[in-house]
């Protein structure tokens, strides 16, 4: 297990590409996280978060481009090296990915139990403070298909904290909980980063949570800028970034550099699949 | 078929050399697929056999007694059973039960991302999940299908018994005469082959589902036929090479 000193990132990304069958979702990415950030990476729907997500953590190959954990380049990795780097960053996924056919402590204690021999009363203790953590006290003997959506996403994130991770990953932590679990999310992952020095790397389009948790900000570009970052820093300076796509997505503006609706002659190009006839065509 | 054979050798890494590094599956949940593969399929498989046992011994008996020849019946029956028709209806039965559910439970938790959440927490999915529903198949079917030769057997008996006047004990003497080891251990070998061919076909096509619900049922249905297919031809090229060369 390689140890960081504070200057080497826990993240870096140069020059990542994906190529899906020519399309470029992610286009020539590169940026750094630090020891203790809390990065939100934040975009349109399909400007390709959860698919960088997805390489960052080793879902997904690129098709070009490195990508540095702790520090180690995991592109080239085998599954046993990979997993040994996976031991050390915890995952709370979009839906909360828990096991079906395990209960709520049981999921919890599947990486305790998976990653290490303690002894079952331990275990039992670990897993109640993780609930306990994410506000889920007895829920343990219940199955996933028994509590509702945000408590899923609950017991996911107390499943990723199981093993007092270096790094978090969090897809969409916040969508589908009420105001209140948002805070409680949102404290916990402060908590984290502030008192335990974890890093957090979070994938949002809650803005008012974005700005509440984020150290620094990376947003995706969609359309021609798709697969790229158009706007990168802290959140002040996103805050006051020039660029219109940037404010239109922070302040949630229905219309602006990405359009309410294409223009009429792209409509009916769209349509039909040529361009809109003019005037002349009708009369020949 | 690159995959489908990287797997089968996946499965036999994290069975038979992970553990000797340290890397076991779990054994309890072995125990608990064996339940579900297995001893869940008992009243099928033996309803099945027996249905069968008793419908061969009466077709046997109609036209073994226009030759003066039905003393033969319980030959017929056993020897039916064991080298034939008990491997193949536990592998129908199996098919039908165990490995479609396999299939559609393996299908969703990949939609469901759960297979991916298995692998970022570091664990194996092979060791996780595939290990124990493999070793559960590659022990029940072959018992299952010893179970369903004596059930079929009770099946021609009961015929042999109440219509064609046998008693119990000449039905049994007659049967075992004619059986040799070979016999069972001839179809408790395509058993195994047959195990063998469900699980992991049943597990690739889940493992590769894309697509939500449909891909499911389309993966499922693919699970079905493929094992079928595969186990009769398995079938007939073991009865080649044990009862014909």
């Amino acid at each position: 297990m390689s140890t960081l000193d504070d200057s080497t990132p826990v993240i870096e990304v140069t020059d990542l590409v994906r190529d899906f069958h020519g399309r470029k979702v992610l286009n020539g990415l590169s940026f750094q996280v630090m020891k203790g950030d809390t990065m939100i990476i934040m975009g349109g729907s399909g400007c390709g978060k959860s698919t960088l997500l997805r390489h960052i953590i080793g879902a997904m190959k690129p098709t070009s481009g490195s990508i540095k954990l702790f520090g180690q380049e995991i592109t080239g990795m085998d599954e046993k090296e990979l997993g040994r780097v996976r031991r050390r960053f915890g995952m709370l996924c979009q839906s909360g990915a828990l096991l079906q056919s395990l209960t709520v402590g049981e999921n919890v204690a599947l990486p305790i139990l998976e990653h290490g021999k303690l002894d079952p009363g331990i275990v039992d203790l670990m897993v109640k403070m993780k609930l306990e953590m994410v506000g889920l006290t007895g829920f343990e003997h219940l199955k996933p298909a028994e509590i509702s959506g945000g408590m899923k996403k609950r017991v996911g994130l107390a499943r990723a904290l199981a093993l007092d991770p270096e790094l978090l990953f969090s897809d969409e932590p916040t969508a589908g909980l009420d105001p209140i679990m948002t805070s409680v999310v949102d404290i916990l992952t402060q908590e984290m980063t502030r008192k335990l020095g974890v890093t957090a790397v979070v994938v949002t389009h809650d803005m008012t949570s974005a700005f509440r948790i984020g150290s620094k900000m990376v947003m995706l570009g969609t359309g021609p800028n798709q697969g790229k970052i158009i706007a990168a820093g802290t959140p002040d300076e996103i805050r006051a970034s020039t660029n219109g796509e940037v404010q239109q997505f922070i302040n949630g503006e229905p219309d602006g550099p990405v359009p309410l609706r294409l223009s009429k002659g792209d409509y009916v190009e769209r349509l039909l699949g040529h361009p809109a006839p003019t005037r002349n065509s009708y009369l020949a | 078929m690159k995959e489908y054979l990287a797997l089968n050798g996946q499965i036999l890494y994290w069975t038979l050399l992970a553990p000797f590094r340290g890397q076991f599956f779990k054994v309890g949940e072995v125990f608990h697929q064996m339940v579900l593969i297995g001893v869940r399929a008992l009243p099928m498989a033996a309803l099945t056999t027996f249905s069968i046992g008793l419908t061969l011994a009466m077709q046997a008996a109609g036209q073994l007694s226009k030759m003066g020849a039905s003393q033969f019946v319980p030959d017929l029956v056993i020897l039916s059973l064991l080298r034939e028709l008990g491997p193949l209806l536990i592998g129908v039965i199996v098919i039908g039960r165990s490995g479609s559910a396999v299939t559609a439970e393996l299908g969703t938790m990949k939609v469901s991302e759960e297979i991916e959440a298995l692998q970022v927490m570091a664990i194996n999915p092979i060791r996780f999940l595939i290990v124990p529903r493999f070793l559960a198949m590659m022990i029940m079917l072959p018992a299952l299908t010893v179970f369903g030769n004596y059930v079929g057997m009770v099946g021609g008996w009961s015929i042999c018994h109440f219509a064609l006047d046998y008693n119990t004990a000449s039905y049994i003497a007659h049967s075992l005469s004619r059986a040799r080891p070979w016999d069972l251990y001839s179809g408790l070998v395509k058993s195994v082959v047959f195990a063998w061919l469900i699980i992991t076909i049943a597990c690739h096509m889940g493992l590769r589902v894309e697509g939500g619900a449909e891909g499911v049922g389309q993966a499922t249905t693919s699970s079905v036929v493929w094992s079928l297919l595969l186990m009769l031809v398995a079938n007939a090229c073991l009865t080649a090479l044990f009862f014909f060369t």
